[in-house]
């Protein structure tokens, strides 16, 4: 029950993963994949953030009275990430309208179907 | 979990950005999904077994919230014990992002550039073939127009608040650049590209783009030519405080740049490129 109550934010982090994982590898459509890459993504923020937290600090900003302060490192890391993991995003959504225009479709499988008919 | 500034920026990409770019690709790519094979069985199993041997590795990670884990104790109390003497601003994240990990944001705001130079690439953004703009998009709802006009200059006001009161509460150049870019991209929303590029025209957007990105750059050359490292903002002026202050306010402004303008540079594109298709169609 202490395990329970002391390693939660791993598990909740392990469920997020495999969902986004599972995404990635059992749909075929091109979107969908990058939604589970999306999914998978928040879940290493919040491991992130999860291991920066310290029981009874504050936010990481300094005032007067106050002792303990949340570890500002992976705010910082995760931050930058959530922005660069949106240009990433759009990258590869750019990249799915150029299939779509290339190929008539982002099916995986029948874009390998084409690939193997040329 | 006390992230203020992560919650911010997540806040803002989450309701601004990410899911008005999902919703442009759906329109252009048909929103309907063909039934391809299953293989639900196989990845199913090998999901469990990868989550089974993840949970069984969290076990022997620190307790949630423990002040002894490792990620808390090597430099994190430098960050917090001596951040208020050598940069001298009260919040943590942004010091330890603008000064102390300057090199490692330098390398984000460049990765953010290189993305919108990418989407550029693969969605080039064609010169409206109009001479008098179109006005499209949602313009016909009085309502949403109308109050979308008022929202508009309390977003951009806010942006520049959340820039520059960076350094004492939560906020800094990415999320400022992010709300900055909702802002104009709202505009897009009811008035069509067309128009937003009369107000910001991307070759515009290219230079900003391009500009924040120098501007951060030259930040760390100046400092090298003082003598200092890349990056070292204490040889900026007399007093190293004041240096750190000048630098942080300089690269801040140059991050908020790059992201506002590559945000709104790729809206555009995917936006013009549902008006491209939109008129094929037809």
């Amino acid at each position: 029950m202490t395990l329970l109550l002391s390693h939660y934010n791993y598990w909740i982090v392990v469920a997020l993963m495999m969902i986004g994982f599972f995404i990635v590898i059992a749909q075929g459509n091109l979107v969908k994949k990058l939604v589970g890459l999306n999914i998978f993504q928040t879940s290493v923020f919040i491991l992130y953030i999860s291991s920066g937290k310290v029981t009874g600090g504050s936010a990481p900003i300094l005032q007067d009275g106050i002792t303990i302060y949340s570890n500002p490192l992976p705010h910082v890391l995760i931050l930058t990430a959530i922005v660069v993991g949106i240009a990433t995003t759009a990258l590869g959504l750019a990249l799915v309208i150029r299939i779509k225009k290339a190929y008539g479709t982002i099916e995986e499988s029948e874009i390998q179907q084409r690939d193997h008919t040329c | 979990m006390d992230a203020v500034d992560v919650a911010f920026t997540e806040a803002a990409v989450g309701s601004g950005i990410s899911p008005l770019l999902m919703l442009l690709t759906v329109a252009l790519v048909g929103r309907r999904e063909k039934h391809s094979p299953s293989r639900n069985i196989p990845a199913l199993i090998l999901v469990t077994i990868t989550g089974a041997l993840l949970v069984i590795g969290t076990l022997s990670m620190p307790e949630f919230g423990s002040a002894n884990a490792p990620a808390n104790t090597h430099v994190s109390p430098r960050y917090i014990g001596q951040s208020a003497d050598e940069i001298g601003i009260p919040n943590i994240v942004t010091s330890v992002l603008a000064s102390y990990r300057g090199f490692d944001t330098f390398g984000e705001v460049a990765v953010v550039f290189t993305a919108g130079i990418g989407v550029l690439t693969l969605l080039m953004l064609k010169p409206s073939g109009s001479q008098t703009p179109v006005i499209s998009g949602a313009h016909k709802h009085k309502i949403l127009r109308i109050v979308s006009k008022i929202l508009i200059p309390p977003i951009l006001l806010f942006a520049l608040y959340v820039q520059f009161h960076g350094e004492y509460g939560p906020g800094g150049g990415f999320q400022a650049g992010v709300i900055f870019a909702a802002a104009i991209i709202l505009y897009t929303m009811f008035f069509g590209v067309d128009l937003a590029q009369q107000v910001v025209s991307s070759a515009l957007l290219r230079i900003l783009a391009a500009f924040g990105v120098l501007l951060y750059g030259s930040v760390g050359l100046v400092s090298m030519l003082n003598g200092g490292d890349f990056l070292d903002y204490s040889v900026l002026a007399e007093n190293p405080v004041t240096g750190q202050h000048i630098g942080i306010i300089i690269i801040e402004l140059g991050v908020g740049i790059t992201v506002a303008a590559v945000m709104v540079m790729i809206f555009y594109c995917f936006a013009s490129q549902v008006n491209n298709s939109a008129e094929t169609d037809e």
